[in-house]
Order: structure tokens, then C-alpha cells, then sequence
């Protein structure tokens, strides 16, 4: 293969991989919280909307988390078949979150099982509410042991380096890295907010299409507006938190970033724009000092420049156009859903109208797209290096030549895959409208539906 | 016992583990397909789906935790296994993912149509025919490192007796434990029609089992002659293998206790696989991985060892909670839940 080597060949399969992984392993994380909550209001109110919605939610979730295990699955298997250099190095450090991790998994599947099969089993219905609390807790420890995992490789902790072997190794210490808790923190914000997102979309794509249960899709609104207003300023504040570290410990990582080339005080963030022939930016918004805050906390503060790393050090500059819109997305977020909640607490409007029904549809896509920029900006940014520091990814990919051919099966696979979720889950939510539900199982429901 | 021992017997009860749990889902499938060809399914695939809806997932588990496992007590094994297994694993990981998802898709989604059957029988003998690949490679000669780079012989392998005679004898002990099981529950659910077409082939697939079971060690006497004298040594591990199987052959043809049969033939399996694995001591990759040499360092094998017991001390119980909910519930068993 000349046109392409076996290096970028992994990072491609690595890559495609991961961006389809993560759209299932967020709402993997995400979801469980909210058919929780939807179910624990629906007994406390006793109101039989709820209880359908949580009904309807974990249907729906039965088979993100099927393509959530088998791409899962994949990407596990791939660590060690494309990248064999590097688990074999790595592996001495981080096999125990990984090993943890399927504790997690096999806990939450155990109990996913349980809940899905047990609807009507128990006559204390807080009996049946109690099987969500292992499903959101396993899939919120599984997320926190993998973060922990991707977190090493930014800032290796935990052993030392001995004739390019790491030796007096502490596996605790290693998963507690500096970046460990911020990113975990910012992670899983990230997920919860980002299907808070999403099922606010589907509601309110229901509720512009005016097909009935309004008062259905109204109270589902309510819940993941409100989630996604405290989720998106947690989130935030995490991702305050991941620059202030990135400036300590990974400063190359946020000055490509910002575009910021050249040590200094005081230093302007950088709105998007673009780079002229000379390397200079052009076109975009300066925010004076405030790179100096949101690296330190403080307007004034020395923000390191890409200068200082070796050329053959730095990342690629494109990271800072992912920066830019997960950050734009995160206001837009909180924009959003506080304005919906002011609105809806103003008597004589109507929160439901048009415009902040499409205000709404948009901010789920718009997350997950958050999601994937971010990921893309913190592996991009990790550049040149597989463990930072240590190990770069020209030396840990696999020498077989057949990853090319791995790459195209895999494509067909995620394409496949992709096209089955889209079709079953229409067809699942077609076949069986919540107005069609709700008249069937819920008949006593029906009266206050005319809204 | 040293911390490489109680690593690689772990691993070892995982493997295990996957292969009965895994087996019964594979046959399972085979065997819903097989029924509709045959238009049998009326009787038996009802019993079916009945018990794989809610256990999928929890078998894919099992197989994660066998390879993480593995890569963290012995990382040398994500190199060569890794390397060499580049096309066999990815085929194995696609046919996984065909087979996980479209469970799910057509139980959840809508009717079950044949294409979907038959992908679903198919892949349950293709995913154990390329898993079995790195049983394989592990009896050595199948590898080659040059210069740093790691490669499979695949010509090599593809015309070794060893290498389809271990195919051949997963095909066939997937078949007959999974019908063996199906004899169980359905006696367990009642379900006296279902029960006599299942135990018919059970006893039908005992014989190939036995069969497959002495070509492969003929071949891996030719392959490899060190193991293969260490399993003469362990004849008596055999043995008690040999001695389950035909307790359980005798219970399935009177016709009784089906649980009992059962359990023997999970004891059969647990022998003969242990008395295998044992007789490849030292090496998990002859001769490139050798257990003690290239095990991890001591403290992450220790973390890991205790992981491994609080992890369990978390999921036994839960296991058990899922089995008396689903397995051992005849209600359930018999479709009244
Ligand atoms: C909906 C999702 C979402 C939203 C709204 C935001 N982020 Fe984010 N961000 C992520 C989802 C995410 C992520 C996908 O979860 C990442 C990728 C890797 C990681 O650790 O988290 C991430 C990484 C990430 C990093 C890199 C960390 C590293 O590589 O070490 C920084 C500095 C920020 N974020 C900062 C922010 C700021 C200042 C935001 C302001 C609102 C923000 N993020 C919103
Ligand atoms: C949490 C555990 C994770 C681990 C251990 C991990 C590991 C890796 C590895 C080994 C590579 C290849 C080396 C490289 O190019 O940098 C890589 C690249 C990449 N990963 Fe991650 N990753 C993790 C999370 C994610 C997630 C969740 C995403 C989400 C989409 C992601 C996106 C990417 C992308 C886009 C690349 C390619 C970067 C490039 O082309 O240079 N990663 N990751
Ligand atoms: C290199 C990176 C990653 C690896 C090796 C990995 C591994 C896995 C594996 C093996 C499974 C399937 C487990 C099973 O059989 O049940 C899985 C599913 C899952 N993963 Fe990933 N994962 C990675 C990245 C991530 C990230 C970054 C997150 C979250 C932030 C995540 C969250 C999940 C969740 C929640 C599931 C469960 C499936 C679901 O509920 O939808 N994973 N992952």
C-alpha cells in the first residue's frame, strides 16, 4: 500500500470507530437517568404519563445499547489488534480500570435485563423503580473507568520509566492521574446534558407535528429542559476546569487551540477566524484577556504559547475550530434552555410556540455534535502522541498491512449498522404512536389530552 | 500459587464460562433456524426466545472479560495474539456485531423473517469458528516474527488438520451442549412437545462431539507433541471427563433428570477443557508467551486479583437474582409472566 501507510490506516479505523462508539456509549450514560427519574415521578405523582414515558425511553434504549455493546466490543478488541505496541507497554498500567470497567458493564447489563423484563412483577412499584438505580450507576462507573483510561494517555502517572519499560507501577495512582477528575467531571456532564438534549427533541419535534398527546410530550419537555439548563452549566464548568488543567500540565494542547503562538500576559481568546499565508489570524473575534482567565482564573495571567513545545511536537492547528464550536454549542445550550424556562414562567406566553419548539429540536443534534468536536479536539490534540510524553502513535500502531482492508470492513459494518438503527427505531415508535398507547393502556387518561 | 497461576486459572473459569453460556446462545440460534426449515419452529422457538431475550448481553460480558483480562495479566499477549490475529478477530468482531444488534432489531423491531433466522443460525458457527483461530496459533509454528513485525502463516494455517479439526469440534460441541440445555428447560417449562424434539438432538449430537474430540488430539499429536503428551499424563482429568458424559448420555436416553444431565455435561466440558488448558502449561503462545515470564508486574497483578474478587462479591449475587428471575422461575419458564 503506497498511498496509504499502516499508521494513518489506524488512526482511521481507531477514529471511525470511536465517533460511532460514542454516540451510543452517551446515551448509554445518559439515558438510564432520565427513564429513572421519569419513572420515580410518574409513582410520586402517580401520573401514568410519566410511568409511559419511561416505558417508551427504555424501549427505545434496548437497542442503542445493543449497538453501545457491539461497537463497544469492537473498539475493545481494537485496542489490542490495531495499536499491539501500545497495550503491550500500556497495558502493564492501565489494565485495571479496563478490567473494572466490565465489572461495570456486566453489572449494568445484569440489571438492564432484570428492569426490562420485570414491568409488572412487583407489587411495590418502588421495587421495580429501585432496578434503574444499578443500570445509571453502572453506566456512569463504566464511563468513569474508561475516562480514566483516556486520561492516562494525556497525563501518564503512576510508574516510572526504566529501558523503555514502565516499572514500579501503581495502578491506583495511574488511574487517578492529574486529568483524571476534571475530565471525568466534564464527561459525564457532557453525556447527561447531551441526551437531556435529544429527548427534548424528540419532544419537541412531536409537539410540532401536532399528532395528540400533547400533554404527553409537554411534561417530557419539562423534565429534560430543566435537566439540560443544570447539566449544560455543570458541563461548562468542567470544561473551565479541563482548560485550567490543560494550561498546567498540557499547555501545547490549548495554545493550538487558540491559536496562541506566543507566550504571553494578558492573552486574548480567539473566536474563530482563519490562518493567512504568514501563520497570522485573520478574520476572528478577540475577547481581551480572557485566554488568561480561562487558562488561570485571572484576567492578567502568563498563558503559554506553542513556541515553547518542538516543532515536531505540536499538534495540528485544526483542533481549534473543535474547540470553538463545543464551546458555541455549550452556550447555545444554556442559552437555550434558560430561556425556556423564563418563558415558562411568564403567564400570558406561551412556551410552546414555534420558534422554541425549533429552538429545541436543534439543541440535540447540536450536543451530540458537541460531544464528537470535543473528542476529536482532546485525541487531535494529544498529537504526536499515543501516551503523552512516552510513547507516540507512529510506534504503536500495528506493521500488518491487512488494516487497510480491516478499514473497509469496518465501514461497511458501522454503515450497516447505522442504517438498521435509523429504520428499526422509526419503525418501532411508528407502529406504536403514544396517542395509539396512551387510548389502549391508559383509556382513563384520555379527557385531559386536548390540549 | 503464584499470581501468573491464579491469573491464568481465572481467565481460564472466564473462557470457560463463555464457552458454556456462549454455546447455548450459538446452537440456539442454529437450532430456531434449523426448526423453521424443518417447520418445526411452532414447537420449539417460542421455548427459545424465551430464554435468549434476556441473557444476550450478558454472554457478550462474559467474552470482554476473557480478552481484558487476558491483555492485563499478560500484556505481551495483546502483541502477538494482536498482531497476528488482526483479520481472524475483526471477522469474529463483525459477526458479533451482526448478531448482537440484529437481536435486537427483530425482537424489538418487528417480525422475525427469515434472512434474519438464518444470519442468526449462521453466524452462532461462523463466530466460534474464528475464535477458535487463536486456539490454533497457540500450539505454535502458525506465527513468525521478523524484524520486529509479527505475522500469520495464513496458508499454513489454512491447511493444517489441527486448525479445522478444532473448528469441526467447536461446531459440534456448541450443537450438543446447546441442545442438551434446551432438553432442560424445556422439561423445566412443561413443554412436553418442545422437549421431545430437543432431546432428540441432543442425543444425536453426542456422538460427533466424542468423534471431533479424538481426531483433534490425533492432530494436535502431530502438531504438538509436548502438549500433547502432557494431556496423556493428565489421563485421569479425561477420564472424569469421559465418565460425566456417559452419566449424561444415560440420563438424556432414559429420559429423566434432565437437570442432572445437564450439570454432567458441564462438568464434562469443565474437565476436558481444564485437563487442555493445564497441559499447555507454561505457554500461552508456544513458544513466544511463557506464562511466568511474560506476566504483568506484581502490583498491577495483584490490583487486578482484587478487582476480580470485588467484582464478583458484586455479581454473584446479581447472577443469581437474574437466574431465579428468568431460569429457574418455571412461571416464567412456561410463558405465564
Ligand atoms: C455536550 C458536550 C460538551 C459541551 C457542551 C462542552 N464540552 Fe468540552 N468536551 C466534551 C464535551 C462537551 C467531551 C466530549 O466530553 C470532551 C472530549 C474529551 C474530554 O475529556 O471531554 C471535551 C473536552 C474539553 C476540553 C479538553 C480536555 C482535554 O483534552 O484534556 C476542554 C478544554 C473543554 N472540553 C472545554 C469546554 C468548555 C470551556 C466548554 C464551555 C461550555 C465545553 N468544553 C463545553
Ligand atoms: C476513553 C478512552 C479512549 C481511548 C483509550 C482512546 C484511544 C485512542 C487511540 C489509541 C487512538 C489512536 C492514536 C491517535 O491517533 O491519537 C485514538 C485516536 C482517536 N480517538 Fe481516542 N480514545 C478514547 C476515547 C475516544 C473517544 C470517546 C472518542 C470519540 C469520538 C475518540 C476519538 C478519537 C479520534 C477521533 C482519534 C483519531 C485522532 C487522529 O486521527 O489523530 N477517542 N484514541
Ligand atoms: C477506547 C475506548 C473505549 C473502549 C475500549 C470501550 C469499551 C467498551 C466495551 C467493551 C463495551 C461493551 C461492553 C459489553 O459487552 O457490555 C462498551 C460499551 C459502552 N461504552 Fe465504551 N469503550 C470506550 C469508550 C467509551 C467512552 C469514552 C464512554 C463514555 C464516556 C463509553 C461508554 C460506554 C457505555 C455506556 C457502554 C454501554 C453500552 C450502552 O449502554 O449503550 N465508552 N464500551
Amino acid at each position: 500500500m503506497e498511498f496509504f501507510d499502516t499508521v494513518t490506516v489506524s488512526r482511521a479505523i481507531t477514529a471511525m470507530t470511536l465517533i460511532f462508539h460514542i454516540i451510543f456509549a452517551t446515551l448509554g450514560v445518559g439515558v438510564p437517568l432520565y427513564i429513572s427519574i421519569a419513572e420515580f415521578i410518574g409513582i410520586r405523582k402517580k401520573d401514568k404519563h410519566y410511568e409511559l414515558l419511561a416505558k417508551r425511553w427504555a424501549r427505545g434504549f434496548v437497542i442503542t445499547v445493543a449497538i453501545g455493546v457491539v461497537t463497544g466490543t469492537a473498539i475493545a478488541l481494537q485496542l489490542s489488534l490495531v495499536w499491539p505496541n501500545f497495550m503491550q507497554m500500556a497495558g502493564n498500567v492501565i489494565a485495571l480500570p479496563l478490567f473494572m470497567e466490565v465489572f461495570a458493564f456486566f453489572f449494568e447489563a445484569i440489571f438492564l435485563g432484570i428492569y426490562l423484563y420485570t414491568w409488572d412483577r412487583f407489587k411495590n412499584k418502588y421495587t421495580h423503580w429501585l432496578l434503574t438505580l444499578p443500570v445509571v450507576l453502572g453506566a456512569g462507573i463504566s464511563a468513569v473507568f474508561i475516562t480514566t483510561v483516556n486520561s492516562f494517555m494525556n497525563s501518564p502517572d503512576g510508574f516510572t520509566m526504566e529501558n523503555g519499560e514502565f516499572v514500579a507501577v501503581n495502578p491506583i495512582e495511574a488511574m487517578l492521574n492529574p486529568s483524571a477528575p476534571v475530565r471525568i467531571f466534564h464527561v459525564l456532564g457532557g453525556s447527561y446534558v447531551t441526551v437531556a438534549a435529544i429527548l427534548a427533541t424528540i419532544a419537541a419535534i412531536a409537539l410540532l407535528r401536532k399528532k395528540g398527546a400533547a400533554a404527553y410530550h409537554k411534561k417530557a419537555l419539562k423534565i429534560t429542559v430543566v435537566s439540560m439548563f443544570i447539566f449544560s452549566i455543570l458541563t461548562a464548568v468542567g470544561g473551565d476546569l479541563s482548560a485550567k488543567y490543560l494550561a498546567n500540565h498540557q499547555p501545547e494542547k490549548l495554545a493550538a487551540a487558540e491559536w496562541h503562538f506566543e507566550t504571553e500576559e494578558s492573552a486574548d481568546l480567539v473566536l474563530f477566524g482563519w490562518l493567512n499565508e504568514d501563520n497570522e489570524v485573520v478574520g476572528e473575534i478577540r475577547l481581551p484577556g480572557f485566554l488568561s482567565f480561562l487558562a488561570h482564573g485571572n484576567f492578567t495571567a502568563e498563558v503559554i504559547g506553542l513556541e515553547e513545545t518542538p516543532e515536531g511536537e505540536r499538534p495540528p492547528l485544526i483542533v481549534h475550530y473543535f474547540f470553538d464550536l463545543m464551546v458555541s454549542i455549550g452556550m447555545f445550550l444554556t442559552g437555550i434552555s434558560f430561556l425556556y424556562l423564563v418563558v415558562s414562567k411568564i403567564k400570558r406566553w406561551d412556551v410552546h410556540n414555534k420558534f422554541m419548539l425549533w429552538l429545541l429540536v436543534l439543541t440535540g443534534p447540536l450536543a451530540m455534535l458537541a460531544i464528537e468536536f470535543g473528542w476529536l479536539y482532546a485525541e487531535l490534540g494529544r498529537q504526536p502522541w499515543i501516551v503523552r510524553g512516552y510513547m507516540t502513535v507512529d510506534e504503536a500502531a500495528t506493521s500488518s498491512p491487512y488494516i487497510v482492508h480491516m478499514f473497509f470492513l469496518f465501514l461497511a459494518l458501522y454503515i450497516v449498522l447505522g442504517t438498521l438503527f435509523v429504520i428499526t427505531l422509526r419503525k418501532l415508535f411508528k407502529d406504536n404512536p403514544v396517542e395509539v398507547e396512551l387510548e389502549k393502556h391508559y383509556p382513563e387518561l384520555n379527557k385531559g389530552d386536548e390540549s | 500459587m503464584s499470581y501468573e497461576v491464579i491469573g491464568i486459572t481465572v481467565l481460564w473459569l472466564f473462557l470457560y464460562g463463555y464457552v458454556i453460556v456462549a454455546s447455548i446462545d450459538f446452537g440456539a440460534g442454529f437450532f430456531a433456524y434449523y426448526a423453521k426449515v424443518t417447520k418445526r419452529d411452532h414447537i420449539t422457538n417460542k421455548l427459545i426466545s424465551r430464554y435468549l431475550s434476556p441473557v444476550w448481553e450478558v454472554t457478550n460480558v462474559f467474552l470482554v472479560f476473557f480478552f481484558v483480562g487476558i491483555v492485563g495479566f499478560f500484556p505481551s499477549a495483546a502483541y502477538y495474539y494482536g498482531s497476528a490475529l488482526l483479520v481472524p478477530a475483526s471477522f469474529a468482531i463483525v459477526l458479533i456485531a451482526i448478531r448482537g444488534s440484529f437481536y435486537a432489531f427483530e425482537n424489538y423491531g418487528s417480525k422475525q423473517s427469515n434472512v434474519y433466522l438464518f444470519l442468526y443460525g449462521a453466524t452462532g458457527l461462523f463466530i466460534p469458528a474464528s475464535l477458535s483461530v487463536a486456539l490454533t496459533i497457540s500450539e505454535g509454528g502458525f506465527i513468525t516474527e521478523e524484524n520486529g513485525v509479527v505475522s500469520l502463516k495464513y496458508f499454513e494455517l489454512f491447511t493444517s488438520p489441527l486448525a479445522w479439526s478444532i473448528v469441526a469440534l467447536a461446531v459440534v460441541a456448541i450443537l450438543f451442549i446447546s441442545a442438551s440445555f434446551l432438553t432442560y428447560y424445556a422439561s423445566r417449562a412443561n413443554d412436553k412437545p418442545a422437549l421431545q424434539v430437543v432431546r432428540k438432538w441432543a442425543l444425536f449430537w453426542a456422538t460427533p462431539t466424542i468423534i471431533m474430540a479424538l481426531t483433534t488430539m490425533i492432530a494436535l499429536s502431530q502438531r504438538n507433541e509436548r502438549h500433547y503428551q502432557n494431556m496423556l499424563d493428565l489421563w485421569w482429568i479425561f477420564s472424569l471427563s469421559m465418565g460425566f458424559f456417559i452419566i449424561a448420555m444415560g440420563l438424556l436416553y432414559i429420559g429423566r433428570n434432565y437437570g442432572t444431565a445437564f450439570i454432567a455435561i458441564m462438568l464434562q466440558f469443565f474437565f476436558a477443557f481444564f485437563g487442555y488448558g493445564m497441559a499447555q502449561y507454561p505457554y500461552l503462545l508456544d513458544p513466544f508467551i511463557h506464562i511466568e515470564q511474560s506476566v504483568t508486574n506484581e502490583s498491577m497483578a495483584i490490583a487486578l486479583i482484587a478487582a476480580f474478587i470485588g467484582g464478583l462479591l458484586l455479581l454473584i449475587p446479581s447472577l443469581i437474582l437474574l437466574m431465579r428471575l428468568f431460569l429457574f422461575d418455571a412461571d416464567y419458564a412456561k410463558g405465564k409472566k
